[in-house]
This record gives C-alpha cells, sequence and structure tokens, in this order.
C-alpha cells in the first residue's frame, strides 16, 4: 500500500459513506472532491446538486468555486437559485448534505459565522451561505472537519447551524425537518451520535491512530463506543482516482484566463 | 414602453449610482459586474449599502476602497481560497470604516429578493431554527405562524435596491438582455430594484435564446453599457472562464492595507478603462 495523506484518507472515508443514487447537495472543498471521488468509483448514479443551481452535474475538474464553468457544462440542468433552496432543499427532494465548519460541538452543531463575539469578532468567518437550510432540510447530514482541541468545542461562539441542538429529542421539537447529523468524519476517523442522547461517539479510527489521541484532541470529553471500528485504509483504486482527479484539477486552475476584445 | 439607454459605463454607473444608496451588483460566482463595481470605485462612491449573497472579490474592492457603509450578505468569503481580507478588516477593525451587517444564509437572501420582486412587504421560508442568526439579526428575521397549518415560519423582509447591475453575455439592439448559465438569484434581483443597469459582453442583431430562456425584456431595463470581459475574473458562459489564478493570488494582495491600496491605484483608479485594466492584468489574449 502506497502512503497517503490525512486528507486523502479523510476524503476517501468521506466518499465511502454516499450510496450510489442518492442525491446529494455538495460544498466546495473536500466534500466537493469526496462526493465526485465517489461518482468516479462505487456510485456513478450519485446527483450532486451544488448550490449555485447546477443539478446532475458531473465536472471532470474540481471546481474552485462553488459556481465554476464546468460544473454548468456538465450538468443535467441549471435553474436559478430560489429554486434549488425552495423547490430542492425546502420540500425535502435532498438526501445526503455535507459541510464543515469552524467549530463543532458535541451534539453537531456548527460555527462558521465569527470567532470571538458576534459585535466584535476576534476573527471574521465567511458566515452561513446555504449551511442553515441543508443542515435543516436534507435527510442525512455528513459533517467533515480537522480535529482539535480549538475547533471541536465545549461552546460554540456562534451558532450558524443546527445539528442536534441540546442533544436527545431537541432537534425534533424545534421543528428541524431533517435527520440531523449521521457522521462526523475528522482526520482521526468518524464520530456518530448516540440513537438517544445524540453525542458524538468516537467509533472508527483510521490506521495509525488511537482512541486517545482522538480524545486529546477534542476539546470536550469525548465517549469512545465499546468497540471501535478501525476503519480500512485507501485502495489503490481509490487513491489513484483522487489522484487524478486532483491533479487535473491544479493544472485547470493554475491557467490563466485569456479574453479576446473587440477590435 | 421604452428601452434602455446605450451609454458608457462611466455614464451608466454615474447615472444611476449616487451616495447613500442601496445598490445589488449579483451574479452567484458568475457573471459578476466586476467592471461596474471599479466604475464606482473611480467615481468615490461613498456611504452605499451594498447587497450580494457572496460580497465575492468585488465587494472586497469596494469595501476596502471606502465605499459601503453596510453590508447585506449571506457569504462573505474568497470562494475555495478563504477569507475576505478587506470585508474582514472593516467588520473586525473599522478599516477603512465602520461596516454595519445585515447577515442571512442563502435561503433567505434568494426569498428575500424574490419577496421584493413580488412586490410583497416580505418573504417566507422555513430556515434559520436553532441557529443565532435571527437574534444576531433581530431587526431583519421574525418567527410568524401560518394562518392555515399553525406551522411556525420565518418572515423576511423584501430586498428592494434602489439600483442592481448585471452583467450578461448578451443585449439585442433593442435592449433585450440574455444571461446563460448559472443565473443566481440575477432574475429576482433585476426584479426587485427600483432600477437596473446592465453590462453586456456584446450587442447582437438576434439573442442566441432559446423560447424558455432568462431574457429580461428592454422596457424593464434603464441602461446599458457594452463591458467586453465586465465580469473578469469571474466569467461569462461562452466568452472566457473564471480565472481561478486570480482569486488564488487576490489572496496575498488583499492581505496587507498598503499592498492592497496600492494595487487598486495601479488597477483601478489610474486605469480608465475596463479594456486597460485587462491589459494591466494580463488578461488580454
Amino acid at each position: 500500500m502506497t502512503a497517503y495523506t490525512s486528507d486523502e484518507m479523510m476524503t476517501v472515508a468521506a466518499a465511502r459513506r454516499l450510496p450510489n443514487g442518492a442525491v446529494c447537495f455538495v460544498g466546495i472543498g473536500l466534500p466537493s472532491a469526496a462526493c465526485n471521488l465517489a461518482r468516479l468509483t462505487h456510485a456513478p448514479d450519485l446527483v450532486l446538486i451544488y448550490e449555485s443551481g447546477t443539478v446532475g452535474t458531473r465536472p471532470s475538474v474540481l471546481p474552485l468555486s462553488i459556481g465554476d464553468g464546468e460544473l454548468a457544462e456538465t450538468a443535467r440542468s441549471v435553474i436559478p437559485l430560489p429554486e434549488i433552496f425552495t423547490h430542492y432543499l425546502q420540500s425535502g427532494r435532498v438526501d445526503v448534505g455535507f459541510l464543515g465548519g469552524a467549530q463543532i460541538d458535541r451534539f453537531g452543531n456548527l460555527n462558521s459565522t465569527v470567532i470571538g463575539s458576534y459585535d466584535a469578532p476576534k476573527v471574521r468567518l465567511p458566515g452561513a451561505g446555504g449551511a442553515p437550510e441543508i443542515a435543516m432540510h436534507v435527510k442525512e447530514l455528513l459533517i467533515v472537519m480537522k480535529q482539535s482541541a480549538r475547533t471541536f468545542v465545549e461552546r460554540l461562539d456562534f451558532r450558524t447551524t443546527a445539528g442536534f441542538l441540546e442533544g436527545g429529542d431537541a432537534r425534533a421539537r424545534a421543528g428541524l425537518p431533517g435527520g440531523g447529523p449521521r457522521a462526523v468524519i475528522t482526520d482521526f476517523g468518524e464520530m456518530t451520535p448516540d440513537p438517544v442522547t445524540r453525542e458524538l461517539v468516537l467509533g472508527g479510527i483510521f490506521d495509525g491512530v488511537t482512541a486517545d489521541e482522538a480524545r486529546a484532541a477534542c476539546g470536550w470529553p469525548l465517549r469512545v463506543a465499546g468497540t471501535v471500528t478501525r476503519i480500512a485504509p485507501p485502495t489503490n483504486t481509490e487513491l489513484q482516482t483522487l489522484r487524478d482527479l486532483q491533479e487535473r484539477t491544479r493544472a485547470a486552475h493554475a491557467r490563466r484566463v485569456r479574453i479576446t476584445l473587440p477590435t | 414602453m421604452t428601452g434602455p439607454a446605450f451609454v458608457s459605463l462611466p455614464d451608466a454607473m454615474s447615472r444611476h449610482v449616487r451616495d447613500g444608496m442601496t445598490v445589488a451588483l449579483e451574479g452567484f460566482t458568475h457573471l459578476i459586474p466586476f467592471a461596474a463595481g471599479h466604475e464606482i470605485i473611480r467615481q468615490r462612491r461613498r456611504d452605499l449599502t451594498l447587497v450580494r449573497m457572496t460580497p465575492d472579490l468585488i465587494y472586497d474592492q469596494m469595501i476596502g476602497m471606502g465605499c459601503a457603509s453596510k453590508l447585506v450578505f449571506s457569504w462573505g468569503g474568497n470562494p475555495g481560497v478563504g477569507s475576505l481580507h478587506r470585508l474582514r478588516d472593516a467588520v473586525e477593525h473599522q478599516w477603512p470604516r465602520p461596516l454595519a451587517l445585515d447577515e442571512h444564509s442563502h435561503a433567505g437572501m434568494v426569498v428575500r429578493y424574490a419577496a421584493g420582486a413580488s412586490g410583497l412587504p416580505f418573504g417566507v421560508l422555513k430556515g434559520y431554527t436553532g441557529t443565532d442568526l435571527a437574534a444576531a439579526n433581530k431587526s431583519q428575521i421574525a418567527t410568524i405562524t401560518c394562518p392555515f397549518t399553525g406551522e411556525a415560519l420565518v418572515a423576511l423582509p423584501a430586498l428592494t435596491p434602489d439600483v442592481t447591475v448585471l452583467h450578461a453575455q448578451q443585449a439585442d439592439r433593442e435592449g433585450n438582455v440574455l444571461l446563460r448559465g448559472i443565473v443566481g438569484a440575477c432574475r429576482e434581483a433585476a426584479q426587485a430594484a427600483r432600477t437596473l443597469v446592465v453590462t453586456v459582453e456584446e450587442i447582437v442583431g438576434r439573442l442566441d435564446a432559446p423560447m424558455n430562456a432568462f431574457v429580461i425584456p428592454a422596457w424593464q431595463v434603464a441602461s446599458i453599457a457594452v463591458v467586453p470581459g465586465g465580469a473578469y475574473p469571474s466569467y461569462a458562459l461562452g466568452h472566457y472562464a473564471r480565472d481561478n489564478a486570480f482569486y488564488l493570488a487576490w489572496d496575498d494582495i488583499a492581505r496587507d492595507r498598503s499592498r492592497f491600496m496600492e494595487w487598486m491605484a495601479t488597477h483601478v483608479l489610474e486605469t480608465s478603462t475596463h479594456a486597460e485594466f485587462l491589459r494591466l492584468v494580463g488578461a488580454v489574449a
């Protein structure tokens, strides 16, 4: 087995969680890499929707932005944003959503708005984007985030996006229709919510990682499942497909654009 | 009904965009009216309320150059790259001036534009539940009860910009405008505005528009300026691609105040046309 990076392991683990045929709302960055890796390997019929309005898109290189031309040109249809957010997302037509954030808490709530107070932030982050309604309406939410005690926190500075709120049945009581977080994929392994308390529990770890290391990199006392699964490293096919995709992407993004002006 | 005035870009901006106005330069990643934004910077507009779902590099530039006192938005990053450093500096350190925020989610912004386009005072969605957004933006996010089902829903005030500026691929000689590709919330932003100004890649005899294409009728457009490359470094599908290398390079340019000011002086303030800007950044074939 070739050596691989922790980003590659996270991407592969995320891709494996996407069933063939699912309708998936894709965010930019690692989620986009994972979704396209899944599409190019075990899930050729995955339906990828990017929030720019590209439905059923099959890009040959990963987009840098959520609305690169590549996404429009390889889409089944390109629709206006009000339609994406209301007819597709709000009406419950999306199976899987895929998010990250700057902070997460033990119930899978996310912050992508500010570090510090809202009115006088230490760090102003990009903000909500599509996240609150993606997390609200999709049948299941996957979260991908690198783990550290700074990002996996006891208390969020700002709740941009609802996971299981205060845990237990709080999410259902608040009237959030979607299923909530199904898994959190980190650079240590995977956490899944306890079926009753909804607290995230470390259930799987990657090769070369221990549960103690994962606990040490978490800002709350992380629960560990009775039996922790060892997650298989990337196969040669997964790794080669991902690397080819990243290589095509790097070449495409480095290409400068030249405009022909009328004379 | 009369069609638009065909004018130069400086005329289009000076005619319609005044200090203190609420202005939306829309286009979701695609067709962002960069040339129009640069012209607003050259004309040294002040105290604008800038509206865009994704402020992107163009509002980073306008905010950094002191054009804005308020931002209405839903996601303020450099897509796929990281921070908008000028936006952050304005919020974190009030540089070059304080910037008030009216912050929403994407779903909220599109509902607000759609309400504005529909002549309604507010729009309704199932959104924001369980988040701190409503508490952070109390005057702009309210909960209402559905009179038919009793369900709790979120109400957001309509967005009605004084001016919406769009970039499009084509207009015909009457002034009908065609947008192709990712259209974002352009249709809603166009019809929510009191005045619509459009820059286009080209004027054609006949629009390349199938029956259900997104065509804005001439009588809804106040002014049109022909600006080839007007969306660069974003893109115009069928004309040129997004310059992702430029978006990556912007991170370093914008990080430092003095480097940003120098770059803006050289590339925007000291150029007089968009073609000159494009040549200077090396974007012309």
